[in-house]
């Protein structure tokens, strides 16, 4: 009868167990192998539309990698994420047409501007806690499709209509056409990202996340300053996808203000539930989500992508909180379960 | 000076919308700390059966009527269907059907309605404006509803026994349970209002903005601002932090924006109250509440 | 007499924690029991385990009824009435307020000469009428508890440490005016004190409670003498 809330996050967090050095170096076997499987196969196989669609998919798992940082490990709501997603697709954008950069230089300016940004709007929620960041953020996605139309800004975003970009050729010495190269880039980046997350995860910083998420007021006992761990974090997060977004308008090669509406932002927190809330895994399900689902269902209805997301979502929420990345195991538990029997 | 006159009333009279839904999104949060983000869906939801009323040939105001006790009792529904079972579950999970209720909603109307923008009735139509031409017939009437309604609200919370029990049952759920309040009905009750609130500023908004899926969507924010602003705890302030929000967005948007940055407008609110004075004019002092 | 309030083998638990290890415990038509013992040993679990507020087995009989396993508020309809720790009066609501809510479930007429009654009993509060009961001092809230809780018209008051937190005299009052009130309305009291005299004084049967058993049980005014047990459990 206790009415008393778990901390956000509490249930659906994963607890990261030590391993022994033999299971390492099997685990970075396994990590190898998947990688060389997830870039070999589809250059092999998959035609250019496939590829395209595979590259999105990467830079939205990086996106919901993003979010599950600040939401998964740290506890925090965000409801936004499509607004940093959208600066950095519009960051690149304006560097690569305006002052010619090339695609590669941009991205990292697109993090770091994503993460001030991550940080001024994480501030004043991030100090208060609860609801507030979900709201707040929840209002940033919804504003950002006006602030990119406004014409004040349209020489340089060119407006309602948007900017054409120029997908990068690949190099000569890799022998792969741009389609294939792109999607090899955006593989390499998003295996990159996902380890050094993984890595910060298992250190003190990482700790000090899921410790906020989990016990905030003992952690706050502990002497840990909460809110600007909280900041920090988010701004990190913020980069993270800002980069994502980055990446997407190369792949597009086209941003403009109607594609990053709050439905983006909702598809990346669905995307993340789905995947697997506080996995490090999850954000790759996730991404593969939303790419593919809308294909399935968009040939039953314009509509019917949502409605389902809506109850896919909250069929997740109700039966399947770990998401895809839990599945494992679950089979383990029941596999367990039985041998009992 | 007439045009400083005019925006003033207009602002007034968008104000009444944003402190209806903004009370509706208070109701909710006082009783279970959570912030009902399908709230606008749910009210655009209300209009288009309204609309699909109407268009049965139903006169204006038993359609009108008749959305109130639909919408009434879709709320009801999705309290005790949905977020029920979601009593003792995480913030994140509770967030997260939220957000799949408002994919729901927002969706099935595109898919039961279409996307297309779709005009829609005001019983207050006249042609010849009033006061001199400082406001029109429909916002004077709008005005005039979203009062009557505060007002009824007012009433029904201040000096009813069922509206006693339901604040009871907000503020301290597990004392009205000892006196023999039914504190889960009380809930769903709070979000049939709430669900009916919001289909009445759903159905006095349609005729100036025109009606599609993502009609709410820029209300609720100015809503979710004026809640702020007011107080997220504090019903009344709510309202008049409504209120403040429509004039400053009318003012704003004539003099200092311009229209094509209201929502920017309502999201620089936000992030100000949050700044200044985070527990909002008339709430009562956030504590960190990590 | 026959028990008004008869719990049977009742076991309690918090999650894992398991806090009531089957008590057996009797309130009579009209009289007042004293549950005893120090802190933790369950005390207020057994009563929340009477209004259903946490996970219970075992069987609890209310005037013949099983009551165990029924919601809260379906208790509190079979006049139930619980003053909790924390007196769970309403704070943000006027006084009046919180009487008006303590008669919620009645639809008899006589609830404003209820008020009255209680003006008798608290004549405090009649001051205070208009007052958030958030303003009022502790004995004032103590007050408006009980009152609160009388005005449902229970057949049984369930009282948690009405003597807590408040200075000499006023549980003083508090206590005459308990008398007063079980000579009155012939309710049936099971009380909860860390203040064992206090409560002896006043109740007609007393169990003491430790670690979530039942280790001592008998006649008040036979405890209250019994020197060991003073010295062993009672600490005075």
């Amino acid at each position: 009868m206790s009415t008393s809330q778990q901390p956000i996050g509490g249930t659906l967090g994963t607890e990261v167990v030590p391993v022994a050095p033999g299971v390492n170096l099997l685990r970075a076997a396994i990590i190898l192998l998947a990688f060389a499987m997830a870039a070999a196969v589809p250059i092999a196989f998959a035609s250019s539309y496939q590829l395209f669609q595979l590259t999105l998919a990467g830079t939205y798992a990086i996106a919901i990698l993003g979010l599950n940082i600040v939401t998964g490990f740290n506890g925090q709501i965000s409801l936004g994420h499509g607004a940093f997603y959208a600066v950095g697709a519009y960051t690149t954008a304006i560097l690569m047409t305006h002052f010619d950069m090339p695609y590669w230089e941009t991205l990292p300016i697109a993090a770091v501007v994503c993460g001030v940004l991550g940080f001024g709007v994480g501030f004043p929620a991030l100090r208060l806690g609860g609801l507030y960041l979900a709201l707040t953020t929840f209002s940033l996605a919804v504003a950002v499709p006006q602030i990119l139309k406004y014409r004040g800004v349209e020489d340089w975003t060119g407006g309602v209509q948007g900017t054409f970009l120029v997908k990068p050729d690949a190099p000569e010495f890799t022998g792969l056409n741009n389609d294939q190269y792109l999607y090899l880039f955006v593989l390499t980046l998003a295996a990159l990202l996902f380890l050094m997350m993984a890595n910060l995860l298992h250190s003190r910083i990482g700790r000090a996340m899921r410790s906020i998420r989990d016990h905030p007021t003992a952690a706050e006992a502990m002497g840990m300053d909460i809110a600007r761990i909280k900041t920090r974090t988010f701004a990190l997060s913020a980069g993270i996808t800002g980069l994502a977004g980055a990446l997407s308008a190369i792949a597009v090669e086209y941003v403009a203000p109607d594609s990053f509406n709050v439905e983006l932002s909702i598809n990346l927190f669905v995307g993340m539930v789905v995947g697997g809330v506080g996995s490090i895994v999850g954000p790759i399900f996730g991404g593969l989500f939303i790419v593919f689902l809308p294909n399935v269902a968009e040939s039953v209805s314009r509509a019917a992508p949502g409605v389902i997301y809506g109850v896919i979502l909250i069929f997740f929420l109700y039966l399947l909180p770990q998401g895809f990345a839990g599945f494992p195991r679950r089979i383990a538990a029941l596999f367990r379960k039985r041998r009992q029997d | 000076m007439q045009g400083l006159a005019h925006q003033l009333i207009a602002g007034i009279a968008t104000g009444g919308i944003y402190a209806s839904v903004a009370l509706a999104l208070v109701m909710i949060y006082q009783s279970t700390h959570h912030l009902n983000f399908a709230q606008g869906e749910m009210a655009t939801f209300s209009t288009y059966i309204a609309l699909t009323l109407i268009q049965a040939g139903l006169p204006y105001w038993v359609a009108f009527a008749a959305t109130l006790v639909i919408s009434f009792g879709i709320g009801v529904f999705t309290e005790r269907i949905l977020l029920r079972p979601m009593h003792n579950a995480s913030v994140l999970a509770n967030v997260g059907v939220f957000i799949g209720l408002l994919l729901v909603f927002r969706n099935a109307m595109g898919w039961m309605f279409e996307y297309t923008i779709k005009s829609f009735p005001s019983p207050f139509e006249s042609d010849t404006p009033l006061l001199g031409g400082l406001v029109s017939g429909h916002e004077l009437g709008s005005t005039a509803v979203t009062l009557v309604v505060l007002g009824l609200v007012f009433v029904f919370f201040r000096y009813t026994k069922l509206g006693l029990a339901m604040r009871a049952a907000a503020f301290n759920a597990s004392s009205s349970k000892l006196v023999g309040i039914r504190v889960g009905w009380m809930l769903a009750l709070g979000w049939g209002l709430a669900a009916t609130i919001g289909a009445i500023a759903g159905m006095m908004i349609a005729p100036v903005v025109f009606l599609e899926p993502n009609m709410m969507l820029g209300i609720l924010l100015y809503a979710f601002a004026g809640a702020l602003l007011g107080g997220i705890d504090n019903p009344g302030g709510a309202v008049i932090g409504g209120f403040a929000v429509g004039v400053i967005e009318n003012l704003g948007g004539a003099y200092l924006v311009g229209t094509e940055l209201k929502l920017t407008l309502a999201l620089v609110i936000i992030i100000c109250v949050l700044l200044v004075k985070p527990s909002g004019l008339f709430g009562r002092v956030v504590q960190s509440r990590v | 007499m026959s028990a008004l309030l008869e719990l049977r083998g009742v076991h309690a638990a918090y999650g894992q924690t398991r806090v009531l290890h089957g008590v057996d415990l009797t309130v009579e038509q009209g009289g007042v029991t004293a549950l005893l013992g120090a802190n933790g040993a369950g005390k207020t679990t057994t009563l929340r385990a009477v209004c259903g507020m946490v996970r219970t087995e075992g069987e609890v009989h209310l005037a013949g009824e099983r009551i165990e396993g029924k919601a809260t508020e379906d208790i509190a309809r079979r006049g139930v009435a619980h003053v909790p720790d924390g007196r769970g009066t309403f704070m943000e609501l006027t006084v009046e307020e919180n009487f008006r809510l303590g008669a919620y479930i009645r639809r008899d007429r006589e609830v404003e000469s209820d008020f009255e009654l209680m003006f008798g009993y608290f004549p405090r509060l009649r001051q205070r009428w208009k007052q958030q009961a958030g303003t009022l001092s502790g004995g004032e809230q103590q007050m408006l508890a009980i009152a609160r809780a009388l005005l449902l018209r229970p057949r049984l008051l369930l009282l948690d440490e009405p003597s807590f937190g408040l200075a000499p005299l006023i549980v003083q009052d508090i206590f005459t005016i308990l008398r007063r009130v079980r000579e009155a309305q012939g309710v049936g009291i099971l009380i909860v004190e860390q203040n064992a005299n206090l409560a002896l004084d006043v109740a007609d049967r007393a169990y003491l409670l430790e670690t979530g058993r039942i280790v001592v049980s008998g006649p008040a005014h036979e405890i209250r003498e019994d020197e060991q047990i003073r010295r062993s459990y009672l600490g005075y």
